[in-house]
């Protein structure tokens, strides 16, 4: 015991005079959290959109100005011919091109029936996707309008419709901050429980002190421990900070209770330290250290569940997310913060991730030698 | 019962690099043992073995009666070991360094206070200074309390004094010379020959082989030879006519003179500086010279 103490005295001696890693602690997750949800954003604004109206009509008038009051696009340009118009696609001012045909007003109104086409340039994928769905919304409200004007609504619609209203249950506003805040945060804590528990055995060995520390009688769980005590409380530190923030600059509270999600934090930074720890024993630089965490969490990250959704994965990436660390702890804090789940919801997931504490700590532990 | 005890100590690194080969000495209580040898001869590797830092691939060794393998965990509490590079914490201050490695070994400063009193008390006015801001001296001597504050039975040191400037280094042996008056062992690496001399017994390593153990003054008495020291006006022809002239055993340069030694022991210099004469070279001096380590080491070479 008084061992450990004294180990964990040094080594918070030696992160208390690191400038950089007090930076890293402090400023790190509020600058990301200030900034990131704020720029990773799903909702498509300022889609450009070229129109060749070919029609010059008060319709297709209408049209274009219920398209672009609609906010989410940006009229680049009003052409002649495709040709122009597809000029403007490949020299990037135009995402989407919409062709009114000739007579668009007098077919509409004699027989009822029109065509419009609609050319998308699917380089950026998530725009071009959103943007054509909101252009067909737009256009089939716009059908609905002019619909209403010409026929007598009468008692019983003569085609049934099934008409959809859906709500956001969790975040009714599909707000994007109150899913990416808790994702990005989740991110955070990976990034300094793993990556400086890491980094700093491998230091040791750079600089060659853990010589003198293995010729000690300094037990191997001791020194293991002195090192992932440090960090755990460090994790802890950058998520209360970053919960502080998601508190103050988007009013994003917790609806289940504080208390389950500190636990699982708790488990959780036990189980990336441990990674990062399994880490360190196998590298001798931190060069090397820096490297292959960067490998691991970049995987982390993308197959997280943060930016794209898991259940859209391929079989095989979904079987990969089952050892992701990180898709564990975006899922548990969306359900903990945004959903106000139990204990009783996230026993599963709790399990797994002290599964991965114990096989990683001990492993390290098991790896890390004294002796070469 | 012996120190340390070495029995034909193998390391090889990878398949084929044998940097320790079949070497065998031991080193009596509370003596001062030097491994002589330049640069990648194997001294760190016989020093890691021996702190159990490093596994043997052949042969035995004990250090305090204990294995080196079976009883690494006795070893560890009994051995001092300071590494050829400084391997203290540099973001820690002295005090704390110090203090940090007295409480790993279970013990305090002030219970073995009088074991670094003399090298401390130099320490003491940088006693907050961080440790990556000492000059080189400072670093070893604070290297040497800390390898020495759990009062162990052998202390390892391997190369104390590469990198040390001249006045330290004459410093750093006087401590060595108190310390055996303590009855500690002290196992020391160095490729400087000079300092062999102050050793009680030296092994002179070479490529993983052993070349000769034994005092210093017995190793220097053991040479055959007369030895003398030559100088002339062109060093670079008085090497390359020495080493044709058929009369010398062995010649080489040797700071500003050149050693040399004849065949024949009833040789008479003066026929040499004779020869050289007519071979065309000038203010030759050529005096009789005592025997050094290097000469000995040059020969067993």
């Amino acid at each position: 015991m008084r061992t450990i103490r004294f180990l964990l005295q040094k080594e918070f001696r030696q992160i208390f005079r690191n400038r950089s890693i007090l930076a890293m602690v402090i400023v790190m997750p509020i600058m990301q959290l200030l900034i990131l949800p704020l720029a990773a954003n799903y909702e498509v604004k300022n889609i450009n959109i070229a129109v060749i109206d070919n029609d010059h009509s008060s319709y297709s008038q209408k049209l274009i100005t219920k398209i672009t009051s609609s906010g989410y696009f940006k009229l680049t340009g009003y052409c002649f011919s495709f040709k122009q118009a597809y000029r403007l696609i490949e020299t990037d001012t135009a995402d989407l091109i919409l062709e009114i045909p000739h007579d668009f007003e007098r077919n509409l109104i004699r027989e009822n029936e029109q065509k419009l086409f609609v050319a998308v340039n699917a380089i950026n994928g998530t725009k071009a996707n959103l943007g054509s769905v909101y252009l067909l919304n737009i256009i089939q409200d716009f059908n609905a309008e002019i619909r209403l004007q010409f026929i007598q609504p009468v008692r019983f619609n003569p085609q049934p419709v099934i008409d959809i209203t859906s709500s956001n249950w969790y975040n009714p506003m599909l707000d994007y901050h109150v899913f990416m805040v808790p994702g990005i945060l989740a991110v955070l804590v990976t990034m300094v429980g793993g990556f400086l528990t890491a980094l700093n055995i491998v230091k040791e060995k750079e600089v060659g002190t853990i010589e003198q520390i293995n010729v000690t009688p300094i037990k191997k769980y001791h020194f293991i421990l002195g090192k992932l005590i440090p960090f755990w409380i460090l994790g802890n530190v950058v998520f209360t900070l970053g919960l502080l923030v998601a508190w103050l600059v988007y009013g994003i509270v917790p609806v289940g209770s504080l208390f389950l999600l500190y636990g699982f934090i708790a488990v959780y930074l036990l189980a990336v330290s441990g990674f990062g720890l399994l880490i360190s024993t196998f590298c001798e630089s931190q060069q090397q250290a820096m490297f292959v965490m960067f490998f691991f969490i970049m995987i982390f990250i993308l197959m997280g569940g943060l930016f794209t959704s898991i259940d859209s994965m391929p079989e095989w990436a979904k079987t990969v997310t089952k050892f992701n660390l990180v898709s564990y702890l975006i899922e548990i804090m969306r359900m903990i913060i945004l959903k106000g789940s139990s204990f009783k919801n996230i026993v599963p997931q709790l399990g797994v991730i002290a599964v991965f504490a114990l096989v990683f700590n001990g492993w390290a532990i098991f790896n890390y030698k004294k002796t070469s | 019962m012996e120190a340390v005890n070495v029995k034909n100590l193998v390391k090889i690194y990878g398949k084929d690099k044998t940097a320790v080969d079949d070497i065998s000495f031991s080193v009596n209580q509370g003596e001062i043992f030097g491994l002589i040898g330049p640069d990648g001869a194997g001294k760190t590797s016989i020093f890691r073995v021996l702190t159990t830092l490093l596994l043997p691939d052949g042969g035995s060794a004990t250090v305090d009666g204990f294995d080196v393998v079976k009883d690494y965990k006795q070893i560890r509490s009994r051995v001092g070991y300071m590494p050829g590079k400084f391997s203290l914490y540099q973001d820690l201050s002295v005090e704390e360094n110090l203090n940090f490695f007295a409480t790993i070994f279970n013990t305090t400063i002030a219970e073995n206070y009088h074991l670094i009193k003399d090298i401390y008390v130099q320490l003491e006015p940088f006693k907050n200074r961080r440790a990556g801001q000492l000059s080189g001296g400072m670093k070893q001597k604070l290297a040497l309390c800390c390898a020495l504050i759990h009062k162990p039975v052998v202390l390892f040191l391997d190369e104390p004094t590469t990198g040390v400037d001249p006045v330290s280094r004459k410093e750093f042996w006087e401590i060595l010379q108190q310390l055996k008056e303590q009855n500690i062992t002290i196992v020391v690496s160095t490729p400087y020959m000079d300092e062999a001399n102050r050793c009680d017994r030296i092994a002179m390593i070479q490529s993983g082989q052993l070349l000769s153990v034994d005092t210093p003054a017995n190793i220097i008495k053991s040479y055959p030879e007369q030895l003398y020291a030559i100088k002339a006006n062109n060093m670079h022809a008085l090497l390359k006519i020495l080493h044709e002239y058929n009369q010398v055993k062995s010649s080489y340069a040797f700071g500003e003179f050149a050693h040399i030694s004849f065949k024949e022991p009833k040789f008479n210099p003066d026929q040499a500086v004779t020869y050289l004469e007519t071979k065309g070279l000038q203010d030759i001096e050529l005096i009789k010279t005592e025997v050094t380590i290097e000469d000995c080491f040059i020969k067993l070479l």
